[in-house]
């Protein structure tokens, strides 16, 4: 255990890198999956075309999609960018589902008060319908954030340094430390997430006491 | 692109100890054996949770904290603890099997249990009433009525052992991952890409087949297309994450 304190900078490093190449995906992916899921709901038809679509991306697997990510969009092979466009794809396909859910959740009354009430439909969305789809929006999010940190280790093995670098590290000069910092790391990294998401959850809602 | 295709359809990657068929024999063999133990497992142990309501809140967080760990950490971490243990091939191949159980336990698991909780009461007490034991119940109420849930616990099982099984070859085992991790190690673009493209394609294969074999394990009754229907929320299937 003696390395993990004297490597402690190291570690940070790793971690930072880690945080954003799981986390910025997560905004991103979140971004794109608010109109996607939105036109899944609004027009029934494409709701399983979408859902299902959004489905065959998540069955490829990561150390795939990382390889094939220059033959797609072009980018070196080594570029950060490939995990970061990757990680995105995977949380898309993951909260489409949720958000398009999550509106349906919408209590129909609700929507029709609104409507009732003069708002446009851009404005019911953002005001009314959006905001109250959060908490199960936040709980898709909760699960693709724990799903992401954990996928990104895998990076290390096409060289992008984050805490999967200390599995290969370790892995290269069979030596367990590294191994296990990283594994802790990894599940305090994706504890941090989910703390965050719910605070801001518990912010946005600021109507449920539980 | 046109390299990878070359990469593909050059006769020579079709052949021989390490060629695509053989590869992927292992890749699905490797799937199947942590399948098979992850099933026998998990599936008695989520039914008997289900079924009498014990030891709910430790499936529950075990499903959810597994999801937290890095497999490949865990990967990497099994096969130095154990294989210097066993001998030989084994100590790469039972670590590696261990591991890709231990991340198909959590789906299964959780599929199972929230299957036998969510079947209808009121068809529970009914078979009571008709005079139906513990097991009966069992076996031909809460089972066929939860096969929806478990089978997509099954699905997501399946799904997540596949994809980390690419992962096998980091520890020098066999697969379709071998031309991912080949190709890194000897720069060889064509044929890492020529292997992500297959492994891609067994993933989306398997998941086909999955999701047929889902549609013929459960009930007609349940899915409604009889005139009778049971009630049948679906729900999500657990998430992979490699």
């Amino acid at each position: 255990m003696q390395w993990i304190f004297e490597h402690l900078n190291d570690i940070g490093y790793y971690a930072v890198q880690h945080a954003w190449l799981a986390g910025l995906p997560l905004i991103i992916g979140l971004v794109i999956s608010i109109p996607l899921g939105w036109l899944a709901r609004r027009y029934r038809g494409l709701y399983t075309p979408v859902v299902v679509g959004t489905g065959l991306l998540y069955t490829i697997p990561s150390l795939a999609l990382f390889i094939l990510m220059p033959l797609i969009v072009g980018t070196q092979i080594l570029d950060p960018l490939n995990v970061v466009i990757a990680m995105t794809i995977y949380t898309v396909a993951l909260l489409t589902r949720t958000v398009a859910d999550g509106l349906a959740a919408v209590p129909e009354s609700v929507v029709a008060s609104a409507s009732a009430m003069g708002l446009g439909r851009v404005r019911r969305l953002f005001t009314v319908e959006l905001p109250l789809a959060v908490p199960v929006i936040a709980a898709g999010l909760r699960v693709a954030a724990v799903s992401n940190v954990s996928i990104v280790s895998v990076a290390a093995l096409i060289g992008v340094p984050q805490l999967g670098s200390l599995f290969t590290d370790g892995f290269n000069r069979d030596f367990l430390d590294p191994i296990i910092a990283g594994v802790i790391a990894c599940v305090l990294l994706s504890l941090a997430f989910d703390i965050v998401i719910v605070v801001v959850t518990r912010w946005l809602t600021p109507w449920r006491t539980a | 692109m046109n390299a990878v295709l070359a990469w593909l359809t050059d006769p020579a990657n079709w052949h021989g100890q390490d060629g695509i068929p053989v590869r992927t024999y292992q890749h699905l063999l490797y799937s199947f054996v942590a399948l098979a133990a992850a099933s026998v497992i998990a599936i008695p142990l989520g039914l008997w949770v289900g079924h009498t309501g014990r030891g709910r809140f430790l499936a529950v967080n075990l499903t959810g904290g597994l999801r937290a760990i890095p497999s490949l950490g865990l990967l990497f971490t099994a096969v130095m603890v154990l294989g210097p243990v066993l001998h030989g091939d084994a100590g790469i191949f039972v670590p590696t099997e261990i591991v890709l159980t231990i991340l198909a336990v959590p789906p299964i698991l959780a599929g199972a249990y929230a299957g036998v909780e969510e079947v209808d009461p009121a068809a529970r007490d009914a078979a009571r009433g008709m005079g139906m034991s513990g097991a009966e119940v069992l076996w031909q109420v809460e089972i066929p009525c939860a096969m929806p849930l478990l089978a997509s616990g099954m699905r997501a099982a399946t799904l997540q052992v596949v994809a980390t099984a690419t992962l096998a070859a980091t520890v020098s085992l066999g697969g379709l991952g071998r031309f991912l991790i080949d190709g890194l190690g000897q720069l060889d673009y064509p044929q890492m890409a020529g292997g992500a493209v297959l492994v891609a394609l067994l993933a989306l294969l398997v998941d086909l087949a999955a999701a047929t074999l889902q549609r013929v394990v459960v009930s007609p009754g349940l899915t409604r297309k009889t005139g009778r229907s049971i009630r049948f929320r679906p729900r999500r299937a657990p998430v992979r994450a490699t």
